[in-house]
C-alpha cells in the first residue's frame, strides 16, 4: 500500500502521537501521563500498520500500550499516597510544572518549522533486491541469535524483578 | 521519490518525539517521569526504524528488529520500575534531589 504524507489518516495519527507524547510529559498527574503514553503507543501502532509493518504494530499495541502501561500504573499505585494532597499543594505543583514545561511546546513548534524549511537533498537509499523472504523466514532463520538474546533478556528481567521483590519480603520479615 | 519524502516526513515526527523525551529527561526529577521520557525516546527510534524499512522496501527484515527492540524496552521498564519501587521503599521519595543517602 502506498502512503502519501498528505494522507489524512496518516497525518492525523502522527500528529496525535506527537500531541499525546507532549501530554505524557506535561501532565501533572502521573496516572494521566501513563495513559497518555499508552495513547502514544496506540497512535504509533496505527502508523506502523499504515507503513506495512503489521506484526510490529501488533507487538507495539500489546506490549507497549498494554504491558508497559500496566507496569507503570501498578508502580504509580505502589508509590502514590492516596488522598493526602492538599489543594494548595496541588495548585502550587501545577503552576511549578507549567513553568518548567512551558518552553517545550514552543521548542517543538520551532523545531518543526525548521525541519519543514530544511531542503534535504537526500538521495534515495538503494532499494534492496526484492528478496522472496517471508517474515517468518527472517525471524526464525536469519535472526535466530536475536531470538536467543530476547529469551535471555526476558529471563534476566524476570530474575531482576523476583530478586527485587524477594529483598522487600525479607525486609518485611525482619521488621516483624 | 515519494518514499523518500514520506521517510523525511516521518523522521521529522521522530525528531519531535526525541526533543520531547530529551527535554523531559533534562527537566524532571521524578524517577517515574524519567522512565516515561526514556519510553518516548524509544518510540522515536521505533518510528524511525519503521520508516527506514518502508523506504528501503525491506519491511520484512525490519520487523524482527523492531520486535527485539520492543522486548528489550519492556524488560528495561519492568526492571527499572522495580528499582524505582525499591528506592521509594528505602527513601520514601522518588525525587532524585531528595535521595541523598549516598552523598559523601
Amino acid at each position: 500500500m502506498m502512503i502519501y504524507p498528505c494522507d489524512p489518516v496518516f497525518f492525523i495519527s502522527l500528529a496525535l502521537m506527537a500531541i499525546c507524547a507532549l501530554w505524557a510529559v506535561m501532565a501533572t498527574d502521573l496516572l494521566k501521563s501513563a495513559i497518555a503514553l499508552a495513547l502514544t503507543s496506540v497512535c504509533l501502532s496505527l502508523t506502523m500498520f499504515l507503513l506495512s509493518s503489521p506484526l510490529a504494530a501488533v507487538f507495539e499495541l500489546s506490549v507497549c500500550a498494554g504491558l508497559i502501561t500496566v507496569i507503570f500504573i501498578s508502580a504509580i499505585s505502589m508509590i502514590k499516597p492516596e488522598g493526602n494532597d492538599r489543594k494548595e499543594d496541588l495548585v502550587f505543583r501545577k503552576n511549578r510544572r507549567l513553568k518548567k514545561y512551558l518552553p517545550l511546546p514552543f521548542l517543538l513548534v520551532v523545531v518543526g518549522i525548521m525541519l519543514r524549511m530544511i531542503q534535504i537533498d537526500m538521495p534515495a537509499l538503494p532499494v534492496a533486491d526484492a528478496l522472496p523472504v517471508s517474515l517468518s523466514e527472517v525471524m526464525w532463520d536469519e535472526r535466530r541469535v536475536d531470538l536467543a538474546g530476547q529469551a535471555i533478556i526476558i529471563l534476566v528481567g524476570v530474575f531482576g524483578v523476583v530478586v527485587l521483590f524477594k529483598e522487600y519480603m525479607k525486609q518485611k520479615e525482619c521488621e516483624k | 521519490m515519494e518514499s523518500t519524502s514520506i521517510f523525511w516526513f516521518v523522521a521529522s515526527f521522530a525528531i519531535l518525539l526525541f526533543v520531547t523525551g530529551i527535554y523531559s529527561l533534562l527537566v524532571t526529577r521524578n524517577l517515574l517521569r524519567i522512565l516515561i521520557g526514556v519510553e518516548i525516546l524509544a518510540k522515536g527510534v521505533t518510528l524511525l526504524l519503521v520508516s527506514a524499512g518502508y523506504l528501503t522496501g525491506r519491511v520484512n527484515a525490519i520487523q524482527p528488529v523492531i520486535i527485539t527492540m520492543i522486548v528489550v524496552e519492556a524488560v528495561i521498564i519492568a526492571v527499572a520500575a522495580g528499582i524505582v519501587i525499591a528506592a521509594y521503599r528505602q527513601n520514601g521519595t522518588v525525587n532524585t534531589n531528595e535521595m541523598c543517602n549516598l552523598k559523601g
